[in-house]
């Protein structure tokens, strides 16, 4: 269809659409930091923005009372995530490549397991891992969360990446080497490059997953030894005990949404192709 | 050797009926290396966990009391089911999942649909604004729309107390309704854009042709809609709801913040947490644990015989 067609009103129209969905995706985002900007004081005016934008908030988070327990989560999520997806990515590559080449019987009970565990009820695992973790002596400790998460991360990465891999024209390979490149010329010169972008979007998408995790967050730790954002999020008190905690949640909550919504502005495309293409194939 | 393919020569396909060719042998053998590791990572953190909350399950085991851990069969089962505190939260879970994916599907094909055929400037934009809600934590968006509507820093009382039933002492949370209302309007926000990424990969795939014949016929917009469009992309729509009905079963973490299953809200995943994390009742857990897996099994098995969703097109096969 060619949009310089369209009359002028059905082009009004499709506008209108457009903003009203970019309001209803924005909107809850713009509430929270909104209400970050607030004054203890302010946070009962039952007004949608502040009367006066103030940082308190995030001073109490990240210099103040609260750093202690913020800051150490920020670092347990984003430790515990990277790890998660660097090992779940490079478990999936290799798992992918096999899929996506190789001819061997088992081909589809993998791809069946993976979609079982993406399917399954997170906190059935949590149940027998709180116990077992007690007592290896895993429990509230970084590979305590890395391993379960793992569940999380891992299925879906090799879903997308093997996704992917079918769609790499192998030959280019073999024609590298035909033109008189070694087979690791070849490999790095013609199928990394191809490649690259793949392991890359199912990178993302499976930090995402890691970092949105709270189950296992609440449930296998106990301090800030280990404990991950979303976690700490829920124990969180303000700047007394007797403050109202939302000032200082709605700042922590923005400062752990920044990352996210930085990956999406720059690489919304593939994330938007890595999450469809493991899902729907005509 | 290890970058080859077997080739589909006539000859060579001989040599693969006749007996595995040594090559055909080592693709096997290299194939079961490379994807063996991440299979075995796989079981290790959900086969073995399930097998072992099994076993749990069959015991009488509070954490704070070990010593009088003892085997007592299906008991655990026996106790759960016939309590009016688990049917209270299947029905709650059962509820939220009916609506909020009643509501997705409705509302993701909305979506999709203005973002396949919005303006060329606008559709990176809105491709990205409707990834924000797909990216951001969920519990980050259970924390936006509880003090949304609570009672003490909301905004939504005073905007819309010209509403029937809503006043400035509105308090959302001090009943049932209204804080179902609240957790799935949370969950459908956080949701439907995963939905509509799906619905939209469906939509690109209906073949622009078709379209302009029905449209050369004479169909009307709802007709091409109903004839064309829904049909041919019928095992996006399955796919896509069939994944949502399972993540909104396994509902947590709304609940969790917002009413902590105060009001009756409880559903399924919080009373395995509240049993096993806050009262240590491993062996009840357990069972609520195992309980929650073979519903999830019954939904699939239903979705995939009932409405026979091809799951070797959601793996991305042909």
């Amino acid at each position: 269809m060619d949009e310089r067609d369209l009359p002028t009103r059905e082009k009004v129209l499709w506008w209108i659409a457009g903003v009203v969905v970019i309001v209803y995706a924005l909107f809850p985002v713009v509430w929270i930091v909104a209400l970050s900007f607030k004054t203890p004081s302010d946070l009962g005016s039952k007004r949608f923005w502040p009367t006066s934008w103030v940082w308190e908030n995030y001073d109490n988070i990240l210099a103040g009372d609260a750093q202690e327990l913020f800051l150490s989560a920020l670092r347990n999520s984003i430790g515990i995530s990277l790890i998660a997806t660097f090992i779940s990515v490079v478990l999936a590559t290799f798992a992918a490549y096999a899929i996506a080449r190789l001819d061997f019987p088992g081909k589809r009970v993998i791809l069946t397991t993976a979609l079982a565990v993406a399917i399954f009820p997170v906190i059935s695992i949590v149940t027998p891992l709180f116990n077992l973790w007690r007592n290896i002596g895993l429990y509230d400790t970084w590979p305590g969360l890395i391993i379960p998460y793992l569940s999380l991360t891992l299925p879906i990465s090799i879903w997308t990446l093997s996704a992917f891999f079918r769609q790499i024209p192998w030959e280019l390979e073999q024609a590298a080497q035909v033109d008189g490149a070694t087979t690791w010329q070849a490999f790095r010169k013609v199928i990394v490059p191809l490649a690259a972008p793949g392991v890359f979007t199912t990178a993302i998408i499976s930090f995402f997953i890691a970092w949105n995790d709270f189950v296992y967050g609440i449930s296998l730790t106990s301090t800030e030894r280990a404990r991950p954002v979303p976690a700490a999020l829920a124990f969180f008190t303000g700047a007394s005990q007797f403050e109202d905690p939302a000032g200082s949640i709605a700042a922590a909550a923005v400062i752990v949404t920044i990352p996210v919504v930085v990956l999406v502005l720059l690489f919304q495309r593939r994330i938007v192709s890595g999450l469809t293409q493991g899902a729907v194939k005509g | 050797m290890t970058t080859t393919r077997v080739p589909d020569s006539a000859a060579e396909q001989e040599a693969v009926a006749a007996a595995l060719s040594d090559r055909a042998r080592a693709e096997r053998r290299l194939g079961w290396w490379l994807a063996g590791p991440a299979f075995v990572v796989m079981l290790l953190v959900t086969a073995y966990p399930i097998v072992q909350a099994f076993y749990d399950s069959l015991f009488q085991f509070r954490l704070t009391d070990p010593d009088a851990r003892e085997f007592n069969w299906l008991g655990n089962y026996w106790v759960v089911l016939t309590d009016s505190v688990w049917w209270q939260a299947v029905g709650v879970t059962v509820l939220i999942t009916a609506i909020t994916v009643a509501v997705e599907a409705v509302l993701g094909f909305a979506l999709a649909l203005v973002m396949h055929r919005a303006l060329r400037t606008l559709r990176p934009v809105l491709r990205t604004a409707i990834l924000v809600p797909y990216a951001i934590i969920t519990v980050v968006s259970a924390f936006a729309w509880f003090y949304a509507f609570d009672i003490s820093t909301g905004f939504v009382n005073s905007w819309f107390d010209w509403l029937p039933g809503i006043g400035a002492d509105t308090n959302w949370f001090g009943e049932f309704s209204t804080s179902v209302t609240v957790i799935i309007a949370s969950e459908i926000w956080k949701t439907t854009p995963f939905i509509s990424l799906l619905l939209l990969a469906g939509l690109a795939q209906v073949p622009e042709d078709l379209q302009e014949a029905a449209k050369v016929d004479g169909a009307t917009w709802w007709q091409r809609m109903y004839k064309v469009t829904i049909p041919n992309m019928k095992a996006a729509i399955m796919v896509a709801l069939l994944f949502r009905t399972l993540d909104a079963f396994r509902i947590f973490d709304n609940v969790f913040i917002m009413t902590q299953g105060s009001n009756n809200t409880e559903v399924v995943s919080f009373l395995a947490y509240r049993q096993t994390i806050s009262r240590l009742e491993i062996g009840l857990g357990s069972a609520v644990s195992v309980l929650l897996f073979l519903c999830v099994v019954l939904i699939s098995f239903t979705f995939i015989k009932l409405f026979k969703v091809d799951l070797a097109s959601a793996r991305g096969e042909r």
